[in-house]
Order: C-alpha cells, then structure tokens, then sequence
C-alpha cells in the first residue's frame, strides 16, 4: 500500500489531483478564506465612505467594479461583504451541525423517546416552506445576523437528524460498539467518540453543501428586507440595492455581488463533491 | 482423451485499479473432464474465484483478459459476444455462488426465479413451467415445494436459499456447474446435505462440477481430482488420492500441513511464512512462490514449465518433492 | 475437593418478547375467541448451567440459531439474562444491569475476541487507538505508560509496531485478527471468550493465530470460552466441550471422549457431517427434518425431535436431562450412548 495514500492529508493530495474539478473549486475556497481574513486590510478605498460626486460610474481603473448609488466602490464592498458572509456560512452550518447532528445520532443510538421527540420536532420544521419559516423566524427575533444564523440552522435541522440518525442507527450494533462497550466505555463516550467520528465525514459532504445554501438564504433574507440592514456591506443586499438599478443601465451594482455570491455557492458545491471522495472510507484505495 | 467439458489455457487476467495493474491470472490452466467433478483449491488472493469468474464472462469491469482461451463445447467464452454468451450461461454452464441470499432476487418469488431460467433456456412452455419449478424444488430436498414456491428469499433460511441456487442452476440441465464457495457459511450439517444434492444431481445428469474452496477437507471429500492455487498460478493438480499421498509442490505440502483434521495436534500443524506477494508489483517473480518456499534454488527464478491443460496432472516447479512412484 | 472454578453459569436464560403474529384484526378475533393470550416468547438459551476452570479452554459448539451468540454475550455481560446467575470467582455479575456493567470493576476480567476482527475495530481509529481504548478505560493508563503497554501487546501478539498507525481496512486479516487479539488482552483479563476467532482467515494464518492464542493463555493465565462451527479447530485448542442445540446444553464432557465418543446424537451427527476423505458413504448421517421453533417450545418435549434419528414416545413426554456418566460426559438424551468408557 503506498503511503501517499494510507494518510488523511495524502489521500486528500490523490483526490485534489486527480478531479480538476475538484483543484478548482479547492482553489477557489482558498481564494475566499484569504478575502475574508486579509481582504478589509487590503482594499483600497473605505466601503463605507460615500462620495456622491463619484456616484453610478461604470468599472474602471480607478474603481474596478464601479461605483453605487452613493459612490462606494463596490469592489471594496464586495471584498469585506465575503467575511460577513463566510462567517454566516460557517457559524449556520456549526450550529446546525451541532443542533442536527448530536441530536440525530442521539435518535438513532438511544431510539425510543429520544428518538420520537427529536423526529416530531424534525416533521414539525419540514411542514414549513423552508424560506418562508427563515422569514418567519428572522421577523420574530429581528433583524440581525444572528438571527440569519439562528434561522438557517433550523431550516437545516430535519435534514442533518436525519441523516445523523439513520447513519447512527445502522452502527449502534456493529461490532465495534460492542467492543467498546467490553472497552468500559459509556454510552455517552460511544456516542462522542465511536459514533460521531463515523458520522460526520458523511455530515461533511452536507455541510459544504449547507454553506451555500446558507449564503443564498442570507441573500434572499436580505433581498426582501429580513435580513443585514444597510450601509453594511453583504452580497445579498447589494443585489437588492443593485437591482433597482438594472433597468437605467447600470448593470455592475447588482451583477458584481451577485457574481461573488455564485461564485462561492459554486465552489462549495463542488467541493462537497471532492468532500465525499476524500472522507468516503470505501473509496479509499 | 475425449474431449473435456472445459478447458482453460494460458488465461491471465489483469484489473486496473488505482493502486496499480493487478496480475490477478497468470497463465493458468487446467480441465474437467465430462461428468468429472473437481475442486480448485486456494487460499485468499489465490485467483481461484477469478477464475470462475473469468469463464462466466462476469469479471468486475476494471478487468481485462490478456490472453488464454476457455473452451466450452467447441466455443472460446472469453472471445464469445455478449449475445452468445447468454445463450451459454445458464443452458451449458451454469455456476452458485458463495452468499445465496445476495444471488436471489429479493423481490420476487423463489418459483419465479427458477421458471424464468426454465423459460429462457429449457424450452418449457409457460404454462408447464411453474409446475418444473416445484418439481425441481423437490428434487433439491426442500419440504411442501409446492408452498415454498411462492415464497421470498427473506422468508427461507441460508441453506434453504442455497438449495434454491442449486435448482435454479441445474434447471437447464448444464454440462456444467461451477460451485464457488457453494457451502462456506452455512452449518456444518447443512453443508453435507448440500454437497450431496449436487454430488447426487451431477451423477444423475452427468454433470461436470467445479469446485471452489478454501477448504482442502471438503476437496478431499468430494472432487475427483484437486487444482491448487497460488497467487494467480496452477501450481499442481493431481487426483485427489494421488495428491494427499503423494504432493509434489512444496505449496500443497504446506497447506496440507496447515490444515487441522480429526487427528491433529496444534503443535502438529505447520504455518506458511511470509505473506502472499504484491500482485500489483512491476517486476513480480517467475515462481510466485519462491520469496516463501523452503526449497527456493537459484534455478527457481528461470521461467516455470508450461502446464498441458489437457493432462490431468500439473505440476508448476523447479524443486518438487520427489515423486513416491517409479517414474 | 475441586478448586472453585474461575466461572460458575447455573440455569441461565434469556427470552425475547415477540410481536404477536397476525394484523390488529385477527389479533383481535383471536383475543375474543379464546382469551387474552400471552406474547410469544423466543427462548434463545433456556437453562444453561457450566462452569470454567482457571486456566481451563473451553469450547462452545453448535449451529446457527442454537443460542451461542447470545450465551456468550449474556457471559460477556452485554445483554442481560431473565434468569440464572453468573458468578466470577465467586462474585455474582448479574446484580447488575448490563448497561451499568461497562463502569464497574469487573468489566476489565471478561474480555471478547470477535469473529470479524475488522467489524470489531472502529474504522475510524488506528490499530493503536483500538488497543489503547481499553487501557484508558479500564486500567486508567495515559501518556508514556500507555503507549509502552500498546508497543509491549502488540509485540506480544506479533503485531509489527509500524502496522499501528494503520487503519483497519489497511490491514491483511491475519493483522486485524491480531489487533482484536491485541486489544482484548491488553487488559489482562482472567477470562477471554473467543467468538470463531479464525473463522474468516486463510488455513496457513489460522494455525499461527491459533498457536499465539495457546501461548497467550499460558503466559497470561488466562481462560477460554472458545467458541466456533469448525470441530476440527475446537478439537486443537478446548480440554472440554459443551454441544449446544436450540438453547440448551445437549452435551458436555471432556473434549477427546465428547468427539472420539459421542454420547448425543446430534453431536454424532455434527461429527458424521464433518468433510472426511475416508470415511464411507455407508456411515454418513444425514439429519433430515425442520428445525424445532425456539418459540415458545413445549417444556416436555425434546428440542431435537423433528431431526433425531431415534426419536421416541417418551422424548415428547420429559424433557431429557444433563446427565454425566462415570468420566464426567454428560448428555441430555434419554437414549444416549454410553460414551467413552
């Protein structure tokens, strides 16, 4: 067996080279890590700064995305708008993964009441229309980007218990719960550390996944309103203010954000995929 | 000689994995002589169930037959099209698998099963072909056939799906019957009954039987003659009296010694050292053996003697054991 | 007098509740017809009563269904019993709930070696993780002390020290099987029970992981309940043997007189099945028939009725006993052979 392969980190190195597909979107997440960390300290002019002499002008040297309503440039605002959408990505799909996925694995290991209430509440969430009960929840708590976080993990909860829990169920049998039980572990301790390290490369995949999602959820909440107040810069609601501005012709305003928010929609699409090669143990050699 | 049921020369199959190219076959040959019945014996990674696989024309797609022939009845099934080979398997050659209840259908009844095999290959009209389907039940001794008929694999227990197997497979009545792990998992008296069955149906039909195991006991039991395997070769085949008193190839001494039977004392049993080699390796050996063999000489790393496939003795080695006859 | 023996088993059972059979409809014409009834029960091991030595192997044998499984988990203390006790050098186990078991101090004595050593270690943890799983819990080891117990198991066990931060499905068998071995005697416990511990590996590996488990016992001193389908593996290793046949102990006794002289005729019978080149055709037995139901069985009528060749008037009348003849071969039969004299 080579060792390249027989490592975590070697096994991802096969799978990154061997999917193009998969090298570009993992580049194009390193692109966005590095925007959100380094961009506010790089960009060249103030994305709150107005200056209504240089408003509504097209891209240029000066001003590589062009100017908006109130003479922001945009490509500032788009470059500190990605850390308040990662970290809305990030902090969504932490929480649901948290709220989701113990509770899940805690319904599949334990069943009987513990699985029956954590499943109602799961049915009760996927009653709603998804976006409408984001809107709903965001209305009632306030606007906030908490709030934004708070709704995106709740939408989310159905699909990570049940994953979670279908995928703890299959192994609270196996042979290796058993033997950790002759091991002198508690259920507790098998559910944290012989469970969870089994389920999550599979919540992985979901969560790159949910990332996505998660910005686009923001951006529809703030489209209509519900979600991050202006002059804060964030991709969705610069779309929203953009949008208004399509029909006079001044397309840059909306399509740069929006460009940004398909961009990293995309690339964590399509890292989920890569994902699943890599933590997939069956795919392993 | 007449001719035999199969014949299997030179075939070498290689699979295309991520790790490298597998030389899962190298060169192997052997027959079965109608209504012969033998056992191809191997440890895991001896490429025995390649093999089998190889002459049903199954093989997993990242396989590739390099070279070899495999002859049934006049026709070459590792060169036959698709088309030709359906109408063989099942009609001329038909083989039962290790875990029966992964080879039955899950969803349908066990008397749909078999008269789909009767319908397509056996020419029996529809309407009589449910009516076959319990007699052939019954012929594999299962009780109230008429009732088990309609029931789902899930509902009947492992040998009795393993029975279903038989009867699906010899529903056409083939010339041949490959037999791969055919009892491995199932109880040791469910076994008996089962190697009975096919030993009782191959001698009612003539049928010629291949057996695939790990198992050296139940070879020495029921085959005519013994085919061993080592790392994708024939290393010997002998009739099974002739191999237990007389084996020639230092492999077969070792699994013979390995292997515990009534009388054994665990300090009598003797391991193998070494492990079975890499098959991915560019530059494996001539004798696949020889990095293990007690009897290695300098000479074991020239090329081995080819093996007649038509003869019934093989024998694959520089430094056999001598032979207890006169030559 | 004899010394007391390491585990004491008496009249152990264990039965399972079964949904009743039939839709809520004709439960309920069934209920109206003749009464409330009773859930049906499966009787999985139904009276079980033996004892182990120290330093005494001990073989458990039977068929698929004969209730192996869930007597060594019910001596493992994974599952609970209905009824019986369970004592380990004179301390009772089975005041204890199972789930309770994990945490207690007896837990570190009885250790498992499972049949599918790779279903048995955590895929995600390497082989040193699986062994150093129950040194943490069990004995309490941490840091250097007990990384120096891992390195010293797994050499004991033959296991190469670079192989330990591999994962399981980076091993051969024949290494998994050492790991599972590893792991289950790390802790050194006084009684290792042995779930066909060979049963998936290559003859040639099955005699050394067969000779390090005799080593093993003898250096640590421990016992075994060895468990397995393969009486030709069970003869190498077990002084005594106990038969087991739908729940119950059909046959015990010395291993040598229990093969060469069988007293039951279902272990006649598992004998007779065993593949041998030279035996003739003419003493073949062969058990026809159904197995019997482990659900709800009539208590007064033999469990191998249906199958046994010599079944009788009076075998549907009184459940046969354990008896034990002069060598300490005993047999639950009415009509069982002498044995070995």
């Amino acid at each position: 067996m080579s060792g390249g392969n027989s490592t975590a980190l070697g096994h991802a190195r096969y799978v990154i080279g061997e999917n193009p597909v998969t090298a570009f979107a993992f580049g194009v997440f390193v692109l966005i890590v590095i925007a959100a960390i380094l961009g506010p300290a790089l960009i060249p002019y103030d994305p709150l700064a107005s200056n209504t002499s240089r408003a509504l002008q097209a891209p240029s040297a000066q001003h590589w995305f062009g100017t908006d309503q109130l003479g922001r440039d945009i490509f500032s605002r788009v470059i500190v708008a990605t850390r308040l959408d990662l970290t809305i990505a990030v902090a969504s799909v932490a929480l649901v993964f948290v709220l989701g996925g113990l509770s899940g694995i805690a319904a599949g290991f334990f069943g009987g009441w513990v699985e029956r209430i954590v499943m109602r509440i799961a049915d009760t969430i996927m009653a709603f229309p998804l976006f409408v009960l984001a809107m709903g929840i965001v209305a009632a708590l306030g606007n906030s980007v908490t709030n934004i976080v708070i709704a995106t993990a709740i939408v989310n909860f159905p699909l990570y218990a049940r994953v979670a829990r279908a995928e703890a169920n299959i192994r609270r049998e196996a042979g290796f719960v058993e033997a950790a039980r002759l091991s002198g572990n508690s259920d507790a301790s098998i559910v944290l550390f012989q469970i969870l390290p089994n389920v999550f490369p599979i919540l992985v995949v979901q969560m790159s996944l949910t990332m996505g999602y998660a910005i686009l959820n923001a951006a529809g909440l703030s489209f209509i309103g519900l979600g991050v107040r202006p002059p804060t810069p964030e991709w969705g609601i610069m779309v929203a203010e953009g949008a208004a501005f399509m029909i006079s012709g001044e397309w840059w305003i909306a399509f740069f954000p929006g460009l940004a928010l398909m961009l990293a929609v995309f690339c964590f699409n399509l890292l989920g995929d890569g994902l699943r090669d890599i933590v997939d143990p069956r795919r392993r050699t | 000689m007449a001719a035999p049921a199969l014949l299997v020369e030179d075939v070498s199959v290689e699979f295309r994995t991520r790790a490298g190219t597998v030389k899962a076959l190298d060169r192997v040959s052997f027959h079965v002589a109608k209504g012969e019945t033998i056992a191809v014996v191997g440890e895991s990674g001896s490429g025995k169930s390649v093999t089998a696989y190889a002459v049903m024309g199954i093989l997993d797609p990242a396989a590739r037959v390099t070279s070899g022939r495999a002859v049934l009845g006049g026709l070459d099934l590792l060169k036959a099209d698709r088309h030709t080979l359906a109408g063989v398997r099942g009609r001329e050659i038909a083989m039962i698998f290790q875990n029966p209840r992964t080879a039955l259908n899950p969803i349908r009844r066990v008397g749909d099963q078999i008269a789909d095999v009767l319908l397509r290959h056996a020419n029996v009209a529809p309407s009589t072909a449910p009516t076959k389907a319990v007699e052939l039940l019954e012929t594999v001794g299962i009780t109230d056939p008429a009732r088990r008929a309609k029931a789902y694999p899930f509902e009947l227990s492992g040998g009795m799906c393993q029975r279903v197997m038989i009867a699906i497979a010899l529903a056409a009545s083939p010339s041949l019957l490959i037999a791969d792990e055919p009892t491995t998992g199932l109880d040791v008296t469910t076994q008996a009954i089962i190697m009975d069955i096919i030993a009782e149906r191959a001698q009612a039909r003539g049928m010629a039987t291949i057996f695939i195991t790990h198992d050296l006991g139940l070879a020495a039991e029921r085959a005519d003659r013994i085919v061993v395997m080592n790392a994708g070769h024939v290393i010997e085949a002998q009739p099974t009296r002739e191999l237990f008193a007389n084996p020639r190839h230092p492999y077969t001494t070792a699994l013979i010694a390995a292997t515990p039977g009534p009388s054994s004392r665990l300090s009598d049993l003797r391991t193998i050292a070494g492990g079975p080699p890499d098959l991915r390796a560019a530059q494996l050996p001539a004798c696949r053996y020889s990095a293990r063999c007690p009897r290695r000489l300098d000479d074991c790393a020239a090329p081995l003697p080819r093996i007649d496939a038509a003869k019934t003795h093989a024998l694959a080695c520089h430094n056999p054991l001598p032979t207890k006859y006169a030559a | 007098m004899k010394p007391e023996p390491l585990l004491d088993v008496a009249e152990i059972s264990k039965r399972y509740v079964l949904k009743p059979q039939g839709s809520p409809v004709t439960r309920l014409i069934r209920r109206l017809k003749k009464g409330p009834e009773a859930a049906p029960r499966l009787h999985a091991v139904d009276d079980v009563s033996f004892t182990i030595g120290r330093g005494e192997t001990v073989g458990l044998v039977g068929e698929s269904g004969c209730g192996k499984s869930t007597l060594v988990r019910l001596v493992a203390r994974l599952i609970d019993a209905n009824d019986g006790s369970i004592r380990l050098a004179g301390r009772e186990l089975t005041d204890r709930s199972a789930g309770r078991f994990a945490t207690e101090p007896e837990r570190v004595k009885i250790q498992m070696v499972f049949q599918d050593a790779g279903e048995s270690i955590n895929p995600r943890f390497s082989a040193f993780e699986a062994i150093a799983d129950p040194l943490r819990h069990l004995r309490g080891l941490k840091g250097d002390a007990l990384r120096t117990k891992v390195a010293e198991t797994a050499k004991r066990c033959g296991l190469p020290q670079e192989l330990l931060t591999r994962f399981s499905h980076q091993l051969s068998g024949g290494q998994r099987a050492r790991v599972g071995i590893a792991r289950a005697i790390a802790v050194e416990p006084e009684l290792l029970i042995l779930d066909e511990p060979t049963a998936a590996l290559d003859v040639s590996v099955q005699v050394v992981i067969l000779q390090l488990l005799e080593a093993l016992k003898r250096d640590l001193g421990m016992s075994y309940l060895f468990v397995s389908h393969d009486l030709n593996v069970v003869r190498l290793l077990c002084d005594r043997v106990l038969v087991m046949y739908l729940g119950k102990i059909v046959e015990s006794g010395p291993a040598e007189a229990v093969f060469a002289h069988p007293r039951h005729p279902y272990t006649k019978a598992l004998i007779a099945a065993l593949p041998d080149a030279n035996r003739p055709a003419s003493e073949r037995i062969r058990l026809s028939g159904e197995i019997a139901s482990p659900v709800d069985p009539d208590p007064n009528t033999c469990r191998f009725v249906g199958r046994c060749p010599r079944a009788e008037a009076k075998c549907r009348q009184a459940m046969p006993r354990l008896e034990a003849n002069s060598s300490g071969q005993a047999a639950a039969c009415h009509f069982a052979l002498p044995g070995k004299s």
